[in-house]
């Protein structure tokens, strides 16, 4: 389930300045704790998302660091009031480097 | 009344006999502390209790054990049926999405793709979900989803059957099933499938494992109770494959079954046996009415 496409869900894409949007989000990964051992007594590494950031035309909206707690298929959700339309860009980087990408516009009128 | 006056008395009691008191006081405190914890309990497992019974549909005939049948979905907590209610935070989605990427892909010698045959699965796999383990004349007995994904697959694309609790075989199956969701599940169980049918209702009835208990103990007798810190449920299928929050990933119903036996301490069925199949096949029969959920997300 590795290569499925990140899921972005605004519930609404067109706002009035000073409104705010609920941006919901679900990305596909799977979160290996590094504390688990395979049937062979082998630690299985962690890999896990350890970042998640969302731009709004490169201006910091929301983000956190990720711990080896968090299930797998992380959800998002959060709220912001944006100022400008303009293009939202998703990031979530794993322990290997690898970068999940999305994007989504929102509009304000 | 009674009570006050009894503790009155006590108290009297207590006060002129200033020994008899050491003694009795602690077991009046214990008393109180019992009482008022055994009323929190019963208050708190009161809310904890989703409202099963409203969302059961009538069993469509005398013959069938459980007249009222409810779906799994509604033993679980309004968290879980909020993840499963919204197609978007459900992640048993991205299955869907694999098994729909699969769907068309060309595997094996033949160089065919699920599409090449069935076309569009939307049309194609409508109500397949909901009549499987069928019937088949080929191989003299009942077929389930992953059986005949398998089947396809090494007899008309050449490809090597996947494994099961694969991945691909997962995704595939919650893809096929997916296409049949809301619909109600109706099985043929008469003809050939009737002594499957009694082979699965026997291995239902069999008590197995050092725990010695039977399908029956928990789901047909004790569903909506606890069983420690699980709520059971009455085992119904028509969910599967079902995203389970505990493993973080979409669970066949063979290895759910295999779960269930080991954790009486029995031997499980093997995955796609004969005995699994004809357990699947009555599972199903038992939950008739019910509509097809998959992916559903379970606890």
């Amino acid at each position: 389930m590795a290569d499925a496409k990140p899921r972005i869900r605004l519930d609404r894409k067109e706002v009035r300045k000073g409104e705010a949007v609920e941006v919901k989000t679900l990305v596909s990964h799977v979160m290996e704790t590094g504390l688990r051992h395979a049937a062979d007594g082998r630690l299985i590494p962690r890999m896990i998302i350890n970042r998640f950031t969302c731009e709004l035309d490169g201006t910091f909206v929301f983000g956190c660091d990720l711990e080896s707690a968090v299930s797998a298929n992380p959800y998002f959700a959060f709220k912001f009031r944006p100022q400008r339309s303009g293009t939202l860009a998703f990031t979530w980087i794993d322990d290997e480097g690898t970068r999940i990408e999305a994007t989504e516009t929102v509009k304000v009128t | 009344m009674s009570d006050t006056r009894e503790l009155v008395g006590w108290a009297k009691a207590a006060a002129t006999h200033p020994r008899l008191c050491a003694g009795i006081a602690p077991v009046l405190i214990i008393l109180l502390i019992l009482g008022i914890a055994s009323a929190t309990a019963f208050a708190e497992s009161k809310l904890a209790h989703p409202a099963w019974r409203e969302h059961a549909i009538k069993a469509p005939g005398k013959e069938y054990p459980l007249q009222e049948i409810v779906s799994g979905l509604w033993f679980r907590t309004p968290e879980t049926q909020a993840i499963q209610e919204d197609d978007f935070n459900n992640p048993g989605f991205f299955g869907v999405e694999e098994g729909e990427a699969l769907w068309s892909k060309p595997e094996g010698a033949a160089g065919k793709s699920c599409a090449s045959c069935h076309q569009d699965a939307a049309a194609s796999m409508k109500g397949v979900g909901a009549v499987t383990p069928k019937w088949s004349d080929k191989l003299n007995k009942p077929v389930n989803l992953e059986q005949q994904i398998n089947i396809c697959r090494s007899e008309h694309m050449g490809a090597q059957p996947w494994a099961f609790g694969s991945n691909e075989l997962t995704a595939m199956t919650t893809y096929v099933r997916f296409q049949s969701r809301g619909m109600p599940v109706a099985l043929r169980v008469d003809g050939p499938m009737s002594p499957w049918l009694a082979r699965g209702k026997a291995l239902y009835y069999t008590r197995v494992g050092q725990l010695d208990l039977a399908c029956a103990s928990c789901h047909e007798k004790n569903h909506g109770k606890y069983l420690r810190a699980d709520f059971l449920s009455q085992g119904q299928t028509n969910g599967f494959p079902v995203y389970r929050l505990r493993d973080q990933r979409l669970v066949p119903l063979h290895e759910r079954i295999e779960g269930c036996v080991f954790d009486v301490r029995g031997t499980p069925y093997p995955p796609l046996s004969d005995d699994a199949v004809a357990l699947e096949l009555y599972l199903a029969w038992r939950g008739t009415g019910l509509p097809v959920e998959t992916p559903a997300v379970r606890n």
